[in-house]
């Protein structure tokens, strides 16, 4: 066998092999995990494009171009970019025109199981949320994980109220989840029976993540229309 | 110098029987079971896992068997799992341009992969004592018994737990799914399901022995 | 219910009883204790009520036959009954036949027999059933009948009769169970509905009082060990009332935990199982008074409004510990030896 170091002889092996071995090994192997980075990397980046664009799409159809805005250090909006991961990012889409069709926001909090990553629109004109999609979540199969299925839950977000008060700095009325069957306001949201916990996850992260949002981008409406 | 000097197609033939079947990681060494009840929740999942668990298990038998010469015997551990974390870093990559969706469902799993006992037993028992093209065949081999296995949990799973085998409905639209099957317990369920099917089987081939032993185990 | 002393009386050595009692005098008693709230559910539920009754304990019987073999000898003692009807008091009366079924299948496979029959199994066959179907189909876990409701003599719900493997179609009489309502929705039960069993809820869950009566006769007849039901009690007053004490808005008081869900089910009759529980009495006070906090800490805490099922298996799996933890001071060993 090729075993460098015999039973007895404890000196056979040098320092300077060990130092070889896993010196050499480690600039080959630094440089393969470099190569198929730079081989893999447009393709990533072009699969990630494609999927948020079809995210943004089922929350705004029609969508031609979308544009990313991430929250400026003076409280505004700037154009932003895929690029960092921690931040918070909303999608401008435009038509085929030009013309401003809404904003995907996306959203995240703790569900049931795991977070629940979602994203939504917004409609200035109708004041309203006008479209929603679960990007990701590890909620129950079969039960929490119909916030993503439920056509009736979906119903929900064909126009989901959130006009802005006078002041325009905070909702008129938080959005709420209330018991299946029992929506009477257009804030509410109407739960699922069997998935409560997730369904009222659903609702207190479009409440935060609204009022946090939508304030922000009424203020900065026209600079994104003209972004566009 | 090595056991499969020859390779023989013989031997070649009795390696591939051994992954497969005879010393199946999963059903028979029992090994690398995190990934095997983790992520085997679907057919389409599972299979997945296990093909990328068996590219790995390939690349890395490899390089271990080509490099066996050079690596001195207080720091192979280290190098082993250089070289796995690479092949599993590259593997990651792989997926991710292939399918986001799957890459989202395997989720951590695939990093896991480098803490799979599987591939770092195969390096340390059988690769670092053999040729490279022995040593390719055992990854192919043990890669592709692991695939099955998995292949065959997440089968189970995915008929029960959703009513469908690929996506593909199986029984129509009003079919109650056993939602344990698809949480983490349901793959003990679908192992232990399996392994008792095997040791039925196994004790069927087991030769009749004599009356005076007969009750003897 | 009579035949000769069988062998298995070898290794059934709790220490709760105090004469050499038979299997089946024991699964006797407790057939008996239980007939007030099965007669019960019978007449809250109607029809739907008994055919979950009768399926349950086919499928036990059956199950149990089966793993007998030819001997038929468990089969006659009566375990697999009471496995059947505990089990079957725990579900909620609209669940489909064919997951009755399932779970009866499982309370004594997985529950019993894979374990090695009765005697071996660490866990509440019972409870494993009801826990799997649980986690397999916990939409229709979920779904409760009104008690009371008129035609339920003439009628069976639809769910009831789903086909096998098909999803149960509910039909609007579904009602929320006491705990649930107050869960989800801070609404308090009338505390004398809660004992007498007009709310909503499993078979056998929502007569607290004929429950009590039950016990108080398998105490009388010395085949239980009062203290796991009495610790259990006095645990959950305690941690919900120390709960309700800190923050009167969120939690329910000790009334409502005590009499509501399947704490009296699960406390006399599961949790006093003899093979599950711990052998000493010591130990026995200390399983009763784990069952109660986790009872208590799972309602409250929990995402879950019923938490008995798994406070009882978990404590199940913490006897083996408790036994090797309490042990009886060996008669005229130096004072405090502990193993």
């Amino acid at each position: 066998m090729t075993e460098p170091m015999a039973t007895s002889a404890t000196a056979v092996v040098k320092t300077w092999q060990m130092y070889r071995a896993m010196v050499g090994l480690g600039v080959l192997c630094g440089s393969l995990i470099v190569t198929s980075f730079l081989v893999t990397r447009a393709t990533i980046a072009e699969n990630r494009r494609r999927a948020l664009d079809l995210a943004v799409r089922t929350v705004i159809p029609g969508a031609d171009r979308i544009q990313v805005f991430v929250a400026s250090s003076d409280g505004g909006i700037a154009r932003g970019t895929e690029d960092n991961p921690g931040e918070e990012r909303v999608y401008a889409a435009y038509a085929a025109d030009g013309e401003l069709l809404g904003v995907a926001i996306q959203g995240r909090g703790l569900g049931y199981q795991d977070l629940i990553s979602v994203l939504y629109s917004y409609d200035r004109e109708r004041q309203a949320v006008t479209g929603f999609a679960v990007l990701d979540s590890r909620e129950t199969p079969g039960l929490g994980d119909r916030i993503a299925t439920d056509p009736s839950f979906q119903e929900n977000f064909i126009a989901l109220d959130v006009t802005l008060d006078e002041s325009g700095s905070e909702l008129l009325h938080p959005i709420v989840a209330v018991r299946s069957g029992e929506k009477q306001s257009a804030w509410e949201i109407d739960g699922i029976t069997g998935a409560t916990i997730s369904s009222v996850a659903v609702a207190s992260i479009l409440r935060e993540s609204a009022a946090r949002w939508i304030p922000k981008l009424n203020d900065h409406w026209e600079s994104m229309r003209q972004g566009g | 110098m090595s056991q499969l000097d020859s390779a023989s197609s013989e031997a070649t033939g009795s390696m591939w029987e051994a992954g497969l079947w005879r010393e199946n990681p999963v059903f028979v060494q029992v090994l690398g079971m995190c990934p095997a009840l983790a992520v085997s929740n679907s057919a389409r999942n599972a299979l997945a896992m296990g093909l990328a668990t068996c590219a790995v298990l390939v690349l890395s038998n490899t390089v271990v068997a080509c490099i066996r010469s050079l690596i001195p015997r207080q720091v192979r551990i280290a190098c082993y799992i250089l070289v796995i974390a690479t092949f599993v870093t590259c593997i990651d990559y792989a997926i991710q341009a292939i399918s986001l969706d799957l890459h989202r469902a395997l989720g951590a799993f695939i990093s896991l992969i480098v803490v799979n006992c599987l591939i770092l037993g195969r390096a340390e028992s059988f690769a670092s004592k053999s040729t490279m093209s022995a040593a390719a065949i055992d990854g192919a081999s043990m890669g592709l018994g692991f695939t099955l296995a998995l292949f065959m949990i997440g089968a189970v799973r995915e008929v029960a737990g959703s009513g469908s085998l690929f996506g593909i409905s199986l029984f129509g639209p009003n079919f109650q799914p056993w939602v344990i099957m698809l949480l983490p317990s349901g793959g003990f369920f679908a192992l232990a399901a399996w392994l008792l099917v095997f040791a039925a089987w196994k004790e069927r081939q087991r030769p009749r022995l004599q009356p005076l032993e007969g009750r003897a185990q | 219910m009579s035949g000769p002393s069988s062998p298995i009386l070898a290794i059934r050595t709790s220490p709760h009883l105090v004469r050499g009692s038979r299997v089946d005098w024991i699964m006797l008693q407790v057939l008996i204790a239980l007939s007030p709230a099965l007669v019960f559910a019978a007449c809250a539920f109607g029809a739907a009520a008994m055919l979950v009754i009768g399926v349950s304990v086919i499928a036990c019987l059956a199950m149990e036959a089966l793993w007998s073999g030819s001997s038929g000898r468990t089969l006659r003692d009566g375990s697999a009954l009471v496995t059947a009807v505990l089990y079957a008091l725990t579900l909620p009366p609209g669940l489909p036949l064919w997951m009755v079924a399932v779970g009866g299948v499982v309370s004594i496979w997985l529950g019993k027999a894979i374990f090695g029959g009765l005697g071996c199994n660490p866990f509440n066959p019972a409870l494993v059933g009801r826990a799997f179907l649980q986690a397999a189909f916990p939409s229709a876990m979920t779904n409760w009948l009104p008690s009371f409701s008129v035609g339920r003599f003439s009628s069976v719900p639809e769910s009831t009769l789903a086909l096998p493997f098909l999803r149960p179609v509910y039909d609007a009489r579904t009602s929320a169970t006491p705990l649930a309502a107050w869960k989800f929705d801070a609404e308090t039960t009338d505390s004398m509905d809660l004992l007498l069993g007009l709310t909503s809820g499993s078979l056998g869950e929502t007569s607290s009082a004929l429950l009590l009566l039950g016990g108080l006769y398998l105490i009388a007849r010395n085949v239980m060990s009062w203290r796991v039901p009495v610790s259990i009690g006095i645990s959950v007053a305690l941690v919900s009332g120390l709960l309700r004490w800190a923050d009167p808005q969120s939690y329910a008081s000790p009334v409502f935990m005590l009499f509501s869900g399947g704490l009296m089910l699960g406390s006399l009759f599961m949790a006093t199982d003899l093979v599950g529980s711990p052998m000493t009495s010591r130990g026995c006070w200390l399983y009763g008074a784990l069952i109660g906090v986790l009872v208590v800490s799972i309602r409250a805490f929990g995402g879950m409004p019923e938490g008995v099922m798994y406070a009882i298996l978990l404590a199940n799996a913490t006897t083996p510990l408790i036994d090797q933890w309490i042990r009886p001071r060996p008669f005229g060993a130096p004072g405090g030896a502990r193993a």
